[in-house]
């Protein structure tokens, strides 16, 4: 991790796209405007932090905006990690793909499988990528099911067959 | 007799007979060099040759040598969902050993399978699939739901999951989570004595499913 002096620095490097800077049980967060996710992405690669370890949503409710986009990045080299999260509207919850490669510089192809994932999972819409499908979920399935607004779902299970003589049984 | 499927089974082609059999002993089939020796120079008649035949011959229906061949060798399909199905190798393994019981070819194909488990959780993704491949095995066929999360979603009882009886006839449901090898083997015995002890009671007539055989009565 970063120290909370490092993320000082890093943060006043990226400058305006930065929106907030959390340093909380030695994990450095950064938070930052949705439009400039690729930008900073790619000034943190040069900075070392050259491998995606993981892209996740979160859903935030009842806090607003709801949804949120985590990536957390690791430099292989200093074993140091540093976390970038944007916050997404629920109306609106676009954001531009990391995925493939474009004019900010390389993209990150193990961004393919998880931003599917989180768009699965929590509707989030990411623009440019190459093969946008639901990737868990049938793809004919309605909702995001990891939205916290989202019926947990589930049935009441009977074993029809027995059911009435069980009720005879307890009765 | 009639069978399940409606076949006209003629019985009296196929029965060993009394009378048959007691011709053979009168027309000498145990007489001289292949008598027996505590038969040797003995015509036995009457009511000793009635228990003499007794003893020895077995009379049996069709449909009983059949469903007691199929019970005692269920082809299960190679299939696994989840951390159920490490439970369902360990049946195979050498300390349930599921070759005691004749079970252990577990087949590759659908086509060659008649015994599916359903060894973890079905998602709604995989049903269809699942459904897929009990249509292709081929009758009889029968369906061992294995562990909590097949039988009633278990744990997953949320937007992922059906429990298998909602798409496709469950014989036995082995209750666990996931159930000890020696549960699943149990939930196959049961199965085997469904089969022997009535074999009619497949899953058309508990699901009400009569008239949906792929070669009905008559066809």
């Amino acid at each position: 991790m970063p120290d909370a002096t490092g993320l000082e620095l890093i943060g006043k490097e990226l400058g305006k796209a930065v929106l907030d800077k959390t340093f909380f049980r030695e994990r450095a967060t950064l938070d930052i405007d949705p439009t400039a996710v690729r930008a900073v992405l790619s000034q943190l690669r040069e900075k070392g932090f050259a491998f995606l370890a993981s892209v996740h949503g979160v859903d935030y409710y009842p806090h607003e905006p709801r949804l949120g986009v985590i990536y957390e990045l690791l430099d292989m080299r200093r074993v140091d990690r540093i976390t970038v999260r944007v916050r997404l509207p629920t109306d609106a919850p676009e954001i531009d793909s990391v995925t493939p490669d474009g004019d900010y510089g390389a993209g990150w192809p193990t961004a393919n499988h998880q931003e599917r994932e989180v768009y699965d999972m929590f509707g989030v819409v990411f623009r440019g990528h190459p093969d946008p499908r639901r990737i868990l979920m049938p793809e004919d399935y309605e909702g995001h099911p990891q939205r916290r607004d989202f019926p947990v779902g589930g049935e009441p299970v009977l074993f029809t067959r027995d059911e009435a003589q069980w009720l005879e049984a307890r009765e | 007799m009639t069978r399940s499927n409606g076949d006209v089974i003629d019985y009296s082609s196929l029965a060993v007979r009394e009378s048959s059999a007691e011709q053979m002993l009168r027309g000498g089939a145990l007489s001289g060099a292949n008598q027996p020796a505590h038969l040797k120079g003995t015509d036995i008649e009457g009511a000793e040759l009635e228990r003499h035949v007794h003893e020895r011959i077995l009379t049996t229906t069709l449909d009983k040598a059949v469903a007691w061949a199929r019970s005692n060798s269920f082809f299960p399909l190679a299939f696994g969902l989840a951390c159920c199905a490490m439970e369902q190798f360990q049946t195979a393994g050498p300390r349930m050993d599921i070759a005691r019981f004749g079970y252990e070819a577990f087949r590759a194909s659908p086509r060659q399978a008649d015994l599916i488990i359903l060894a973890g959780r079905v998602s709604i993704k995989m049903a269809p699939i699942i459904r897929r491949l009990y249509d292709q095995m081929l009758e009889p066929k029968w369906a061992i739901s294995m562990g909590a999360c097949c039988s009633s979603m278990g744990v997953f009882n949320n937007y992922a999951l059906v429990p298998a009886d909602k798409f496709m006839p469950i014989d036995v449901h082995v209750p666990g989570c996931p159930p000890r090898p020696e549960a699943l083997m149990h939930g196959v015995l049961k199965l085997r004595k469904l089969v022997q002890d009535d074999p009619d009671a497949g899953w058309r007539e508990r699901y009400g499913a009569a008239g949906t055989e792929e070669a009905p009565a008559g066809a």
